[in-house]
């Protein structure tokens, strides 16, 4: 069942409002990182840019997997929702990742004394960035909506199984990048203090994706619903 | 099972038949070998860089460039009169027209690899000897791996508007690992290494292929079926 052009509007008006709660969250987190935590010692306040770095890295890889999911569960249902859902979140990932690439190097400039580095792990980040723009661009080719759903879904599908060979690499080859200090077996080796500043951070940035994939979703739904021979003069409210 | 194999094998054969009749795709993807071959020696400075340190890279750039040659032309072959319809009105499950397809890409793939090989031992001064069947074992898991996306991959691109942009786009992060995994195993092989000391890559290249090419034959029927 697609929604209706009312319904659309209204999600992407509560999008938007969670949209610019986010962004005051992200002005919190600022605050946060440079007046709460500690200065680390060794990297001194380059290291402040770990608080938007590494959300933003998870959240592009956690929505890649969710893009997965729900791609999986379209090839069996056939719900042009999901289909929307997964194009929407497509296109917020793809900002994620562009914010984990740009962060990136700025952090290493000073750290690792350059801005890029052939190291596994950002090789591999750089590719799941690649991926995001193959989505976005076999989107963009495909004519016929459902041919699109079906072609992306194996996209999103393999893509979320490429993930874990992405992981796999980076304990099996050399690397530069710090060693997990939140996401391994034994306690976070982090002092409390930057690690309620880096979950918060987190927070906001999942914040932030639901609000702008909601603004996202509404707007393909309106857009499909005109495809689809719909009131065309309401178009231009829900977007 | 067993017949489903069968009909991958006659879908295989009749592409290469085709294929070995026309022989303007093979012969294009071996002469682009050849030639990134002999540019890889003339744009190294020979005083600063031996043959021998570039050698992997070089070889798995010659690799890359002749499957995505040939991977293009997999699937457009079948777009021209309508060929594909054809294919998928027979009786033919979907699986095995996609193991069809792989197959005869990797054969594909593998008279390109056999033919640039020994251009690669001539041009580069390297000496195979003991290496020769690790080698062999190596590019044969990479290959796999690559071209198995690639196949299902390919039949996607060629239904969309840019169908030769596409494809190497959606397939670049997924030649990451097969490509870091077989050349980081080729430079250890050419530098007199056992194969049994870089197990864990090897592992990774066979779980790979076991993976992608599960998961490319579970999802290739929702690519061709409306």
């Amino acid at each position: 069942m697609m929604p209706s052009f009312a319904s659309a509007r209204a999600t992407v008006r509560r999008g938007r409002v969670i949209t610019l709660l986010a962004l005051a969250g992200l002005a919190a987190v600022y605050v946060l990182a440079l007046d709460y935590t500690p200065v680390e010692l060794h990297q001194g306040l380059a290291q402040k840019i770990f608080y938007l770095h590494v959300p933003a890295a998870w959240t592009a890889l956690l929505i890649f997997s969710l893009m997965g999911v729900v791609s999986i569960v379209y090839l069996w249902l056939h719900d042009e929702r999901l289909d929307l859902f997964a194009e929407a979140s497509a296109e917020v990932g793809l900002v994620f990742s562009a914010v984990m690439l740009t962060t990136g190097p700025i952090w290493a400039k000073p750290i690792w004394g350059t801005w890029w580095q052939w190291d596994p792990r950002l090789t591999l980040t750089l590719f799941l960035f690649f991926l995001y723009v193959g989505y976005t661009a076999l989107r963009a080719s495909i004519h016929d909506p459902l041919e699109r759903g079906r072609f992306s879904a194996v996209v999103a599908i393999l893509g979320m199984l490429l993930v874990p060979f992405i992981h796999l690499s980076v304990y099996l080859f050399r690397t530069l990048h710090p060693k997990p200090v939140v996401l391994k077996p034994s306690a976070p080796s982090l002092p409390p203090e930057m690690l309620r500043t880096l979950l918060i951070a987190f927070v906001v940035c999942l914040l932030l994706y639901l609000g702008l994939v909601m603004m996202r979703y509404g707007t393909g739904v309106a857009e499909r619903l005109r495809e689809a021979g719909g009131e065309a003069g309401e178009v231009a409210d829900a977007g | 099972m067993g017949n489903v194999l069968r009909l991958a094998l006659v879908i295989a054969a009749k592409d290469l038949r085709a294929e070995l009749r026309s022989r303007t795709a093979l012969l294009s993807a071996l002469v682009f070998a050849a030639l990134v071959l002999v540019v890889f020696n003339f744009a190294r400075d020979p005083t600063a860089l031996s043959a021998q340190a570039i050698a992997p890279s070089a070889l798995w750039i010659t690799f890359t460039f002749g499957a995505i040659v040939a991977l293009n032309r997999a699937f457009a072959m079948e777009r021209e009169h309508a060929a594909l319809d054809g294919l998928l009105l027979a009786p033919l499950p979907r699986e095995a027209l996609y193991l069809g397809k792989l197959l005869a890409n990797l054969a594909f793939v593998a008279i390109v690899e056999t033919v640039s090989l020994p251009l690669f031992v001539l041009f580069f001064n390297v000496d195979l000897g003991h290496a020769l069947g690790g080698l062999i074992a190596v590019i044969a898991l990479a290959t796999i791996g690559f071209v198995a996306v690639g196949t299902i991959f390919s039949a996607m691109a060629v239904r969309t508007r840019f169908a030769e942009l596409l494809l190497p786009v959606l397939l670049l992060p997924f030649m990451v690992p097969p490509l870091i995994g077989a050349s980081t195993l080729t430079a250890r092989l050419l530098d007199g290494r056992p194969l049994s000391e870089m197990y864990g890559l090897v592992r990774l290249l066979a779980l790979y292929d076991i993976v992608f090419v599960t998961l490319c034959t579970l999802l290739f029927p929702a690519v061709v079926d409306e």
